[in-house]
């Protein structure tokens, strides 16, 4: 058996979450920070040892822990690009807490870790009851981390995320128990090529639906997320729109495309119905909101509104846009809150009014700021444009409709950020206080400067990303090949002209004889 | 008759009773002085039959002691094994709990041991009359120990409640007992499953009803609920902790031999009965539980709402679902004896009990240790996986899809949503709420060392068990449907 770097990757973060219970504030910050760091080392370990082009399943762990389940572990290039952007992320959210978290801090180093062991969990199992049992999970060190180092309505916002989630997803097990009981398996690697019956397909498509549309979260069962970002310490909302948003996503594309296509294909016009509402409402409730975390709540409601289309037009350009809108807006979403977060923490307020000509005083602050306002609307050369060209492209092959609505969305994306970005950084400093606070420090040039270069980079090389998930989008698409609609815009092939179209015949035998 | 098997196969019973009766005439005696030596003494008597139980051969093979009255099989050693353990958790934590406010005498352990004695006979009667004899003297025994403080208003009430209600329960299973005599012409369960399978008369099927009502009421299932609120508040904490764990397995492990084995040919005249107490006690416990100020009353509403899901399995109706029963019955066992230690741990200085939500508030702060067992029980009981707990609900909720009864699953399951709410208010009061008032007493090591115990087992350590659980549920379901 080969080296078990998951199973590495889930210990030591689970360590140091025991460890900090037991510390005081300063040991659990080097605690939390060292074991994410050391998660992130293996994470890259785990990318250079990828074998791209090789076995769909590497890294692949099985043990007989367990009665009913198994406690097996394995990757494919997905879930290692989610992975990737977990291990990412989270010392940049432990560098986020460093100084804005002062009560019970070892308890909230313990939360954190707990939340990355789950995540990593989640996209590495290959048990079906395994991933629900990390996927169900996270519900508990989240609903602490709203709960105790929330805002003032934190409390609601934590009831509301806990029992919209929790809802979601317990229909889900029946429908997994189901599906196990059927197959006789709960391999996740087999249960993608089983052909459950397609009247049954539909109500387990359903109830996977309740789930993922929850977390994902899809109109209009997303009324839980900007309640729970807005109330949720900074690090808490990098870490929801981040990679908690994505398992929606991931659910979509490990579970409900391949296991039930017929269901997919049937269902997909509930899909592209909810996300295109998504898309144009939420973009307009966030064009006049005056809190700057629910603001940039209702823009990932938006964004995830595409991923659900890419997702859904069966296509390799839809479902690689697809990911890679979640790839780049888990870092960009993550980012904007760590902006918010580095104002916050000085003005202790999210208003944007309370804000304004902050480029003048924090121009490196604004810089950054600007350069994830881009990227959040979709420029060229960043990251976002790569995902929501490609989700768009493929969505454009299946329906012109859906395609107009959506990129409709973006435009409205570009307004209600660029409008957001005007109110805060540009205009005249109306707020004495506002125009005293000092620019980035150290730390948070530590925490948003590795995130401006992964946008960048996947915004310029997208390959690296889109590499290791080719064969996999591959085989999904060949999995749904069956059921892919047809192209609404009938682009049909024609017979090709024996000659070029600018071709005039040669008259030569007639010339000069007139 | 061979006496010598019959004797051998009930010594735990036998044994449990002649230690009962000597203890019984030391605290005569001896009064007050003796106590401490009478409740190590118990404790070692329950030790002694828990490891006689868990070692007594069983082999598959189905044992009957006094010509077909008691019937020694895997079932029956699972439920003792069960029932011993929490009972001795029950004596471990008492004495401690009585010394801040006197009245702990002898009889306690007396009581107990008595009631563990008639547990184990109801678990393993296969005849109406050795069940009956079985189940009063466990009741009796109860009754007495929830008015056990003596001085205390409530608990008196809660000990005259639960015997009324309580004989009316035993009346209407005996009223019942005596329509499926009259039917069958026999107690014998053997014997009855054999008459009902030629002629099931409608007198007959009145019989089942009434046995069954009965048997809820035991169980504490609705729609024979309201008696539980009130005698857990009442009775005292460690009496409390017993009532919800080691006669609620009893209780679910008669009802089950008896719908299994005399009824088990009849599986359409109850199954709608139990899927109606399920989905009853699921909704009613988690609803009931919502306005809940007093932590005990948080808690027995808490032990009916568990007791749906417990029906669950055993609605459908399958081996697979009595094993899911008894699993869930394991860990139920665990979840709701630390639940119970850790509320008896929550005194402030003069030995007030913490007893209500606005008590706890910002326990986290106060004592951690106590607020992080007490957040994974809460979070245990409402199945949220990682804690075991979610195994319980996964299995017996696995059972009922496999018996092709989703709906059932469905709804119970989202149901219990509905119950999450309370176990995360729960949470919420103890890590959310600002802290008042101070932090509470210093608790006796017994009480850590059981409250860890169960903390251990509810942790998701706990699924490290779940391969020789699920085996040893399995086979215990299995000796019921042998006879089949």
């Amino acid at each position: 058996m080969e080296f078990p770097i998951l199973s590495l990757m889930l210990a030591v973060p689970l360590i140091a979450a025991i460890a900090c219970l037991f510390l005081d504030a300063p040991a659990a910050r080097m605690t939390a920070l060292f074991a994410t760091l050391i998660d992130l080392a293996l994470g890259v370990m785990l990318w250079i040892n990828y074998d791209i082009g090789g076995a769909q399943w590497q890294f692949q762990e099985n043990l007989q822990l367990f009665a009913g389940f198994e406690y097996a572990l394995g990757i494919d290039g997905i879930a290692l690009m989610l992975i990737m952007l977990s291990v990412f992320l989270m010392p940049i959210c432990i560098l986020a807490s460093w100084d804005s978290i002062s009560k019970r801090v070892g308890e909230y180093m313990s939360a954190f870790l707990l939340m990355e062991v789950l995540m990593i969990g989640v996209f590495a199992a290959q048990d079906l009851f395994l991933f629900y049992i990390f996927f169900e999970a996270g519900l508990i060190p989240m609903y602490l981390i709203i709960g105790v180092w929330g805002g003032d309505n934190r409390i609601y916002a934590s009831y509301k995320f806990f029992l919209y989630t929790l809802l979601g997803s317990v229909l889900m097990l029946i429908a997994m128990l189901w599906m196990v009981n059927e197959a006789g398996t709960s391999s996740i690697p087999v249960l993608m090529q089983y052909d459950f019956p397609v009247g049954a397909q539909f109500w387990l498509w359903l109830a996977f639906f309740a789930s993922f549309a929850v977390k994902m979260p899809m109109w209009p069962v997303h009324t839980w997320l900007p309640d729970a970002h807005v109330q949720a310490p900074t690090a808490g909302s990098v870490i929801l729109a981040g990679v908690l948003l994505k398992l929606g996503g991931y659910g979509f594309i490990r579970f409900s495309l391949p296991m039930f296509p017929d269901a997919s294909a049937d269902l997909a016009w509930l899909v592209f119905g909810l996300s295109m509402v998504a898309v144009i409402y939420t973009s307009l409730v966030a064009l006049v909101q005056e809190d700057m975390k629910k603001l940039i709540a209702y823009s990932s409601v938006a964004h995830m509104a595409i991923v659900t289309v890419g997702l859904f037009a069966f296509n390799v350009q839809g479902l690689e846009g697809a990911m890679m809108v979640m790839l780049g807006h888990g870092l960009v979403s993550g980012a904007l809150f760590l902006c918010v977060g580095v104002i916050y923490d000085r003005l202790h307020t999210r208003e944007i009014a309370r804000y304004g000509g902050l480029s003048i005083n924090m121009p490196k602050y604004a810089l950054f700021f600007l350069l994830f306002t881009m990227a959040s609307i979709g420029l060229p050369g960043t990251s976002n444009f790569v995902g929501e060209f490609l989700a768009l492209a493929g969505i454009y092959e299946v329906s012109t409709f859906v395609t107009l609505v959506c990129t409709t969305g973006i435009i409205l994306g570009a307004a209600y950020m660029l409008y957001l970005y005007r109110r805060v950084a540009f205009g005249e400093q109306k707020n004495a206080d506002a125009a005293a606070m000092p620019d980035l420090n150290a730390r948070e040039w530590a925490m948003l400067a590795p995130i401006a270069a992964a946008v960048l980079w996947m915004g310029v090389y997208p390959e690296s990303f889109l590499a290791p998930m080719r064969q996999d989008i591959a085989s999904l698409e060949a999995r749904l090949a069956s059921v892919a609609p047809h192209y609404d815009s009938e682009l049909a092939v024609g017979t090709p002209r024996e000659t070029a179209a600018n071709y005039v015949e040669y008259d030569g035998d007639k010339e000069g004889a007139h | 008759m061979d006496y010598a098997a019959s004797l051998h196969l009930t010594a735990a019973e036998i044994g449990l009773s002649v230690v009962a009766l000597v203890l019984l005439l030391v605290t005569a005696w001896t009064g007050a002085k003796a106590v401490r030596g009478v409740t190590i003494a118990a404790v070692a008597a329950l030790f002694g039959a828990l490891i006689f139980s868990v070692s007594l051969p069983n082999g598959g093979v189905p044992a009957e002691a006094f010509g077909g009255l008691l019937r020694v099989d895997g079932f029956a050693l699972f439920a003792k094994t069960l029932i011993y353990l929490a009972t001795i958790a029950c004596l471990i934590v008492a004495p401690r709990y009585f010394e801040g406010r006197g009245g702990y005498r002898g009889e306690y352990a007396v009581l107990l041991l008595f009631n563990a004695v008639g547990m184990g006979i109801m678990v393993s009667a296969v005849d109406l009359m050795a069940l009956y004899v079985g189940l009063e003297l466990s009741s009796l025994s109860s009754y007495v120990l929830a008015s056990f403080a003596r001085k205390d208003e409530k608990s008196s009430e809660a000990g005259l409640k639960y015997f009324i209600l309580g004989g009316l329960a035993s009346g209407i299973i005996l009223y019942g007992v005596s329509l499926v005599y009259g039917f069958s012409g026999t107690t014998s369960y053997d014997g009855i499953r054999a008459a009902f399978t030629a002629d099931f008369a409608t007198g007959a099927m009145f019989g089942v009803v009434f046995v069954l009502a009965g048997m809820a009421f035991k169980i504490a299932a609705v729609p024979f609920h309201m008696w539980t609120p009130d005698v857990y508040e009442g009775a005292p904490t460690p009496v409390t902790a017993f009532f919800a764990s080691a006669p609620k397995v009893a209780a679910v492990a008669m009802m089950v031999r008896m719908v299994t084995s005399p009824f088990g040919g009849q599986v359409e005249a109850w199954q709608q009965i139990v899927i109606f107490a399920a989905l009853a006690s699921i909704v009613v416990g988690a609803l009931g539980a919502i306005g809940q100020q007093n932590l005990k009353r948080l808690l027995a509403y808490s032990s009916i709402n568990n007791v749906g899901f417990i029906l669950i399995g055993l609605a459908a109706a399958t081996a697979a679902g009595i094993s899911g029963v008894l699993v869930y019955l394991f860990i139920y066992v665990f979840m709701t004896i630390g639940s119970f230690v850790a509320l008896l741990m929550l005194r402030d200085a003069d030995g007030q009990p913490l007893a209500t939500f606005d008590d706890i508030s910002g326990l986290a702060t106060r004592s951690p240790a106590l607020a992080w067992c007490l957040l994974a029980l809460m979070f245990s009981l409402a199945g949220i996986p990682p804690l075991f707990g979610f195994w319980g609900k996964f299995v017996v909720f696995q059972a009922a899809v496999q018996a092709d009864m989703i709906a059932l699953a469905a709804i119970g399951i989202a149901a219990s949503v509905i119950g999450a709410f309370y176990y995360i208010k729960f949470v919420k009061v103890m890590f959310f709420d600002e802290a008042k008032g101070e932090a509470p007493a210093k608790a006796p090591v017994s009480h850590w060392v059981v409250l860890g115990l169960c903390v251990l087992i509810v942790s998701p350590l706990g699924y490290l068990l779940t391969p020789w659980l699920g085996t040893a549920a399995d086979a215990a379901a299995q000796a019921l449907f042998l006879g089949a």
